[in-house]
């Protein structure tokens, strides 16, 4: 197999104020970040030969098809699909254009993700039967929502490793107070509180185990990146940032069906971080990954993420994240931004939302937040629910 | 040898004590005063969900392929049109070449049902029949049927092997008294004078049937083990055995104040604890009341003992309770009144394609997923290629049902996001006994009591209702081992 590695740079990126942005569409935010963008890509829209549009929730937003980001920008008659994949359709809008410039078809390719969620009228995510599950399985799957059904991997972490209920609250309250802190010093993140452990441990239970506290913002935003291939760079910018590797992966199914799964760790990111780390050639990610933005839906889903990710050990990410070691001072920090915590998630656009903070990090940009002199950034979506997802695991460096 | 092979009931988890109706709207009617409790239908059950439940406890352990027919009865059938009976033997997963029917239109039509099986197989057109009768009234906040009306379901099998209780025979009264009604317009229940009930149809009706049924069966009324009749009127239902020249031990006891008038499933009800109580050779006399009667006798027979219902005989079904204590939470539950559903979120509901429906009927009514023939894995939905991921079998399946099994929950959680009629919604993943994974809404159950790997069995439920488009939609719930 290929390897994506080296062979494709981001040489622009341009990310919106997220939040409840009740004085703007999908089309504004789509520009806001589109003009950030090639602003920071030096470029015109016009030098764009193919653009990739992810969004998920199309019935409560734009529609389907490219032609809403075509209608927004009034882009040139260029190629523009749309790509769906679940929270990791931003991400699959960069792999697309990203393969695309690889290819050598295209030299200068757009990637955007964008999600309204502000006008369903109700709070969290549009009901399943909007359209996540398909109609003949909308008519046997449980009254699922994103948090209960990552309550439930809550709740299995917890019996498995023997956590009482306060414990594990505990260790996952600290996980969401320190992404609280870095939203802090992040202008374009939704929420911008320090939230102390001692509140979150006393915040209201959304879904058994998880509160309020434990699950990300529901918000408005867009992000969007330039991408060209690798060699042609350094005609846009100093300082652009490589790609080294871009891996999806999907459940097969047998997590949902068939009973090895343990619903304490998932399956879906294990297998598509060890597939990150060889295209990649990252032999202790641990050791080499200096940050991640991972998918911090839900505090439960950032702490397996890290077992996942091989940055802690299998059942052991309570002892990480007690010494700090993911806190912004501390070995490997993680949502130096925020995260999905304080971003909130408008689902197409929180993939290259999280690739602009490794972006801006790896060029030493980030301004309060920075990491000292990072090597490798990654990002990471998990697309659905924990027995049944598409992963992304991206990474990027010099 | 014509009779009953087996016997089951649904009653639901939920009680209230009619102190708690009357507390709420005995100002409007301060003489509705009635003590005792009375069953709730959940907000997710209905007289078809409570029926295939009852249904699952009388066919446990018996070989599906050999029931020959579905009857149904009851005067609150969800669907109108669309044969009610054909749910129920779908969701059973029954053959598809058998007898239908529903019997509706009075409260006798549990034994009109139960009576209609027994000819049937008596005259030979069918080897066995499962009678399945229940109800879920509504009456007006406020009325004394509002106490008295209770829920619940009752099913028996009917047929030649393996009886347990012979039918004898049966005598039947048909009148159109309008002791009670509801039109095609009516929501709620309308009846008249409950003196006149009492003295003109309910004194009446029962003991002519039952004299006529143990005259023409030359039995007095000492041979009468037990006679389950139901009770309208606390204190008219013994005094109408009395009459009979029954002694008080020859009464079913009547469970009204347990679980209340329960319609059409009321006699049969009361049959299955009489049948639980019997003995070998006891007759056993049962009438029920709505526009005449119907009386049946059956006599016990020394296959009693072997009687299988799931381990849930009547008794523990009572004994297993939730009190419901909030008077707004069973209006909520049985839609009297209309509330915040959230916006978007309550309101939505699936819109069910009914060719999709058609298609998938046995995994979406009858919860039959596959196995696969070569390495045994059960699957649940249908699978084509098998998902264990050493094997990935491509069509090697055969059916596989999943109605009847246990599981262990193997994780769980209590949702206040999404929209329920009893937040928080409570879900988990199943592991059946057997092998299969999947995950359900749980029901019948609070948080506290729900734990990681309790056993836990299925039960049929409504999954939604869908008002814009006039249709009710079902699925199985996982449910707690009611111990």
């Amino acid at each position: 197999m290929g390897s994506i590695k080296d062979k494709v740079a981001i040489v622009g990126m341009g990310c919106t104020k997220f939040g409840e942005r009740w004085d703007v569409g999908y089309s504004e935010l789509m520009l806001e970040a589109f003009r950030e963008c090639i602003e920071d890509a030096g470029i015109e829209p016009k030098d764009i030969d193919a653009a990739w549009l992810g969004t998920q929730f199309t019935e409560v937003n734009q529609g389907v098809s490219g032609l809403p980001l075509a209608d927004a920008l009034h882009l040139p008659f260029i190629p523009i699909t749309h790509v769906e994949n679940m929270c990791a359709s931003g991400s699959e809008a960069l792999r697309g254009a990203s393969y695309a410039v690889a290819a050598g078809v295209y030299d200068i390719a757009l990637a955007i993700g964008v999600e309204k969620l502000k006008d369903i009228g109700y709070g969290g995510l549009p009901d399943l039967s909007l359209g996540a599950v398909g109609k003949y399985e909308s008519l046997f799957t449980p009254n699922v929502t994103a948090p209960g059904a990552f309550a439930m991997m809550a709740t299995r972490y917890f019996a498995k490793y023997g956590l009482s209920p306060e414990e594990g609250k505990m260790m996952l309250a600290k996980v969401s107070s320190k992404s609280h802190h870095n939203g802090t010093m992040c202008e374009k993140a939704h929420l911008r509180r320090e939230a102390p452990v001692e509140v979150i441990m006393q915040a209201p239970i959304v879904a058994w185990p998880l509160g309020l506290y434990d699950c990300c913002g529901v918000s408005d935003g867009s992000a969007a990146a330039i991408v060209v291939r690798a060699d042609m760079a350094k005609n846009f910018r100093a300082d652009p940032v490589y790609i080294k590797a871009l891996q999806i992966v999907d459940s097969s199914g047998e997590e949902l069906m068939y009973t090895d799964y343990d619903y304490a760790h998932v399956e879906t990111t294990t297998r598509a971080a060890a597939k990150a780390y060889e295209e990649a050639g990252i032999k202790n990610a641990r050791e080499e990954i200096s940050m991640a933005e991972v998918h911090d839906c839900f505090s439960i889903t950032e702490a397996v993420t890290m077992e996942d990710l091989q940055f802690s050990p299998r059942g052991k990410v309570k002892e990480d994240i007690d010494a700090g070691r993911f806190n912004l001072d501390g070995e490997q920090p993680i949502q130096t931004d925020g995260g999905l915590k304080c971003f909130g998630h408008p689902i197409g656009a929180s993939g290259l939302r999280m690739m602009y903070e490794e972006y801006k990090q790896l060029q030493g940009k980030a301004g309060a937040r920075q990491v000292k002199n990072p090597k490798f950034g990654m990002t990471h979506n998990l697309g659905g629910l924990p027995p049944h997802c598409v992963i992304s695991t991206f990474i990027v460096g010099h | 040898m014509v009779g009953i092979i087996s016997y089951g009931a649904h009653i639901p988890w939920h009680r209230m004590n009619r102190m708690v109706i009357y507390s709420a709207m005995g100002f409007l009617n301060p003489a509705t005063l009635t003590g005792g409790e009375k069953a709730i239908a959940n907000y997710d059950e209905d007289s078809v969900t409570m029926a295939i439940n009852a249904g699952m406890n009388c066919i446990n352990g018996i070989d599906r392929n050999a029931v020959d027919g579905v009857y149904f009865a009851s005067v609150t059938m969800p669907f109108k049109e669309r044969q009610n009976a054909g749910i129920i033997a779908t969701a059973l997963d029954l053959r598809s070449d058998i007898k239908t029917a529903d019997f509706t239109g009075s409260t006798k039509s549990g034994t009109t049902a139960l009576l209609a099986a027994c000819d049937a197989v008596k005259a030979g057109s069918a080897k066995s029949i499962l009678v399945c009768a229940s109800d879920c009234r509504l009456a007006l906040p406020g009325s004394l049927q509002e106490e008295t009306f209770g829920d619940g379901a009752a099913a028996f099998l009917i047929g030649e092997n393996g009886v347990i209780a012979d039918f004898r025979g049966a005598h039947s009264i048909s009148y159109d008294f309008r002791d009670t009604w509801r039109t095609d317009f009516d929501k709620f229940n309308r009846q008249w004078e409950d003196r006149w009930i009492r003295d003109e149809g309910y004194n009446k009706f029962i003991p002519e049937a039952l004299s006529a049924l143990v005259k023409k069966y030359d039995l007095s009324p000492k041979d009468v083990a037990k006679a389950a009749y139901p009770c309208l009127y606390a204190a008219a239902h013994p005094r109408l055995g009395k009459s009979l020249g029954l002694e008080p031990n020859q009464i079913q006891e009547n469970m009204f104040a347990t679980v209340g008038n329960t319609g059409s499933a009321y006699p049969l009800i009361l049959l299955g604890a009489a049948l639980e109580d019997a003995n070998p050779k006891d007759n056993i006399v049962v009438a029920s009341f709505g526009n005449g009667s119907d009386a049946l006798l059956f006599q016990a027979t020394e296959k009693l003992a072997d009687t299988k219902h799931n381990g849930k005989g009547i008794k523990k079904l009572l004994e297993s309770k939730k009190m419901l204590d909030n008077y707004a939470k069973y209006l909520t539950f049985r839609n009297v009144m209309e509330v915040d559903k959230g916006m978007g979120r309550g309101e939505s509901a699936p819109w069910e394609q009914i060719s999709l429906s058609w298609r998938y009927r046995r995994t979406l009514l009858g919860l039959v997923g596959s196995r696969c023939k070569k390495c045994g894995t059960p699957q649940f939905p249908y699978q084509m290629v098998c998902v264990n991921p050493k094997c990935n079998a491509i069509d090697q399946m055969e059916p596989y049902r999943f109605s009847d099994k246990k599981g262990h929950l193997f994780t769980y959680t209590g949702d206040n996001l999404a929209f329920t009629h009893n937040p928080p919604a409570i879900y988990g993943m199943v592991d059946f006994e057997g092998g299969g994974r999947s995950w359900f809404d749980l029901t019948d159950c609070d948080l506290d009591g729900v734990k990681v790997d309790m056993l836990v069995e299925m039960s049929f439920r409504r999954k939604f209702v869908d008002e814009k488009r006039g249709n009710y939609g079902y699925f199985w719930k996982a449910v707690p081992v009611r111990e």
